[in-house]
């Protein structure tokens, strides 16, 4: 049974991301070019180091998305609302990186429990909705992107908290001094992250919380069947209130590792569609932090190998029709690998059924 | 299986049985242009009533419309669409190109028929093969949205458009309502208070119509007859109510469930169509700017309805169409509604329901106060304005509303 599972966690999205592929070369056979040629120069363009390192980048962001999003799957909550969770951390964090003065560990320290704050809160109003008032979360979600998206641009009105530097068209927050910001380490020849090892630890921490604390145990619990948890005496709704917010936290987390590294300062410009992409990941990695981080450097390699389609007469949007067939193809196959599974166990159960009766009969 | 999630439907309201008379809606609304007429006359600023906005609030109506009748489709029938903005991108896309090779009328067909494609699509996703509803639609807008910006790269530059933008497609023939119109627009520019305001809206919505217009909107009436009139239209509600029982009828639910998605595929594609070929007369990226996720909203804000999804397109268009007109005139429409909720606390107070009444009034402080103490309103508020008031009523009214009670809510033929 366990080997089964391996076997079907490394498999499905294998066949997942190869039918993509299949169905990208065919598109790009009727365009008229040669798919093999596009996927080598996409390859050699893809781990040619400098472009490794913003990868690993971005990397970085998607998979705090994925992990939040595979925290909300554990008790089956469809958190769409990664993007305006995300965003107001990032925001938040800004603004009160760039408001203090503090010694340089604290300061980062702040600006992230700031931003973990931001997401959370954000994300309690979907799980509020959710526990008290029965709002599915996913149209909640939708709602509250858009809204998020409306405060932040208000918010970053120039009498407000933006401001517009010499020689830009965009406004942002003011940037964060020095003490805030965190240093990267090179590797490449480039400039990685350090956030890297912050969502790391997020990762460890989301596998010993799920795996070996009470809480983590309770979650899975009410995922897999809200009423025999709560009939055993965990605090069902309440648990879903909980994982609703952390998984907000660390959405909130998302954008921290451009901010301190990277801009120091968030603008509009601070990219979109966070939401579906953690989704994506965490469906493909199958909610596993090893297999969320793989995923997740698949959707940045596939995101900063695009351009270069461009000399090759493709237009990069291709690539995000492969990003949601594969997410098709592998929920399409989880689905039938389960309904597979399904049948053999009624069918076990029903020969040992048969047998049962059968030796009665005997005796 | 999740069936704790499933709400308890209670006893309707004061207020449902207050809104069900028509007798009282019409009073209700022209009570509205009441109050609108006064503070208009007292501000001196008239863009309210004015037919520009009354033709473009119908304008921006129509692709919520039909993306919120989309919704309202499939929701019957059992399944969330959460795809709509990307059914919407495949009407835009096909309307432009089939509408520049062949003419507009062409353009429309063809967005028809690729989004009853797509909604099969989505159809065959949830239905038979039964992964997640919001998983297929939030992956069709994905595809949706990165497929017409590849093919745009593809097809458009070659005939003379844009990696973005498409050629412009030839415009529909519009028509002016011969005899009515004039004498509307001669009633407006006399300056008689109240029925000048009327005419001016209603002019509006008489002159420069397009023939796609109308027979758009007779869709509403034609959804609610199906929904409420014919057999067809009884075993989509059943199959969205209660699957099991409806199989256990003889209702073949997978067969009414494809054809209602397909059909739901096929509106909001044409929502698509209309905002490429009425509205403007380009395919342009980005177009349908989060339309469908409005329509999805019109649904909840129309209590699943198709008159509620038009109220709710409506309602929806004429704040978009302020946005794009001038924002002062938020700041009268405040006051207006003000000055309903003042009336509406003074109604309940007389009919000794304290608690709506309390409610009503602090309303009309609020919106009291924000007119005195706030210029203006900036527009991003005016625009997440129907995400808001969805929201609002989700959290406030959701006792009241009566959705399709397994819509969303994953179903095999023969499991429990």
């Amino acid at each position: 049974m366990k080997k089964d599972k391996v076997f079907w966690a490394t498999v499905a999205p294998l066949a997942a991301v190869l039918s993509a592929l299949l169905l990208v070369s065919i598109i790009l056979s009727l365009q008229g070019a040669n798919p093999i040629e596009i996927f080598q120069v996409m390859i050699s363009y893809g781990f040619d180091p400098r472009n490794l390192v913003s990868e690993l980048n971005q990397t970085v962001a998607y998979y705090l998305a994925g992990v939040a999003a595979a925290i909300g799957f554990k008790m089956l909550l469809f958190n769409i609302g990664i993007d305006g969770q995300y965003r107001m951390g990032a925001f938040f964090g800004a603004v009160v990186g760039a408001a203090v003065s503090l010694p340089p560990v604290l300061h980062v320290l702040l600006i992230v429990i700031t931003a973990m704050l931001a997401g959370g809160l954000w994300a309690s109003i979907a799980g509020y909705l959710k526990v008290r008032r029965g709002v599915s979360e996913v149209i909640s979600n939708i709602m509250l992107n858009f809204i998020a998206a409306a405060i932040i641009a208000f918010l970053l009105g120039e009498d407000l908290l933006g401001i517009l530097p010499e020689g830009s068209q965009n406004v942002q927050t003011r940037p964060i001094p020095l003490s805030g910001q965190l240093p990267t380490f090179k590797m490449f020849n480039g400039e990685v992250y350090s956030f890297l090892f912050v969502a790391i630890l997020v990762g460890v921490a989301y596998w010993i919380m799920l795996n070996k604390t009470v809480f983590g145990f309770n979650l899975r619990a009410t995922g897999l069947s809200f009423r025999a948890a709560r009939s055993s005496g965990v605090n069902a709704p309440g648990m879903i209130f909980v994982t609703t917010v952390l998984s907000g936290a660390i959405a909130g987390l998302v954008g921290l590792g451009t901010l301190l590294s990277d801009t120091y300062s968030y603008s509009m410009a601070f990219p979109s569609g966070f939401a579906f992409t953690g989704l994506s990941l965490a469906l493909l990695g199958r909610n596993h932090p090893v297999g969320i981080f793989f995923a997740a450097f698949l959707w940045s390699f596939l995101e900063r190998s695009a351009p270069v389609l461009e000399y090759e007469g493709v237009p990069p949007e291709i690539v995000i029709v492969m990003q949601g067939t594969i997410v098709l193809a592998i929920v399409i196959a989880y689905e039938v690998v389960a309904r597979i599974n399904l049948r053999q166990q009624q069918r076990a159960v029903g020969r040992v059924n048969v047998e049962l009766v059968s030796d009665k009969e005997v005796k | 299986m999740a069936t704790d999630t499933k709400k308890e439907v209670k006893p309707a309201g004061k207020v449902k049985t207050f809104f069900k008379s028509p007798a009282r809606i019409t009073i209700f609304i022209a009570v509205i242009f009441f109050v609108l007429a006064l503070v208009e006359s007292l501000t001196g600023s008239t863009d309210i009533s004015s037919p520009g906005t009354s033709g473009a609030t119908l304008r921006f109506a129509i692709p919520l419309l039909m993306a919120g009748l989309g919704g309202l489709w499939a929701e019957r029938a059992g399944v969330i669409n959460i795809g709509l903005e990307g059914m919407m991108i495949v009407g835009t896309w096909t309307a432009a190109w089939f509408g520049y090779q062949h003419g507009p009328l062409m353009g429309f067909v063809a967005a028809a028929i690729f989004g009853l494609a797509s909604g099969f699509f989505h159809a065959i996703l949830t239905v038979k093969i039964g992964i997640d509803q919001a998983v297929s639609g939030l992956a069709i807008n994905l595809i949706a949205a990165g497929g017409a910006r590849y093919l745009s790269g593809v097809f458009f530059p070659p005939v003379g458009g844009d990696r973005t933008v498409s050629p412009p497609v030839d415009a529909f023939p519009t028509f002016t309502i011969p005899i009515i119109a004039p004498i509307l627009e001669k009633i407006d520019a006399q300056d008689i208070f109240f029925i000048s305001n009327l005419a001016g809206i209603l002019h509006g919505l008489t002159k420069d119509l397009s023939l796609v217009t109308v027979a758009l909107l007779l869709l509403v009436p034609l959804t609610s007859w199906i929904l409420w009139r014919s057999k067809f239209g009884l075993r989509m509600r059943f199959s969205g109510e209660n699957p099991v029982a409806a199989e256990s009828l003889g209702i073949n639910v997978y067969r009414i469930r494809y054809i209602a998605i397909s059909i739901s595929g096929m509106l909001a594609s044409l929502g698509g169509a209309y905002l490429a070929l009425v509205a403007s007369s380009v395919y342009r990226e980005g177009q349908t700017a989060g339309r469908g996720f409005i329509g999805l909203a019109t649904v909840i804000f129309g209590n699943w309805k198709p008159s509620g999804v038009f109220a709710g397109s409506i309602l929806f268009g004429f704040t978009d169409a302020l946005r794009v007109r001038q924002s002062e005139s938020v700041m009268s429409l405040i006051l207006v509604a003000g000055i309903i909720a003042m009336l509406l606390s003074i109604y309940y107070s007389i009919s000794r329901k304290w608690k709506p009444g309390a409610i009503s009034a602090a309303l009309a402080l609020v919106a009291w106060w924000i007119h005195q103490r706030v210029d203006v309103i900036p527009q991003e508020f005016v625009t997440v304005f129907p995400n808001f008031a969805t929201l609002i009523v989700l959290t406030f009214l959701a006792q009241r509303l009566t959705p399709p009670a397994m819509a969303g809510m994953p179903y095999r033929r023969g499991s429990e």
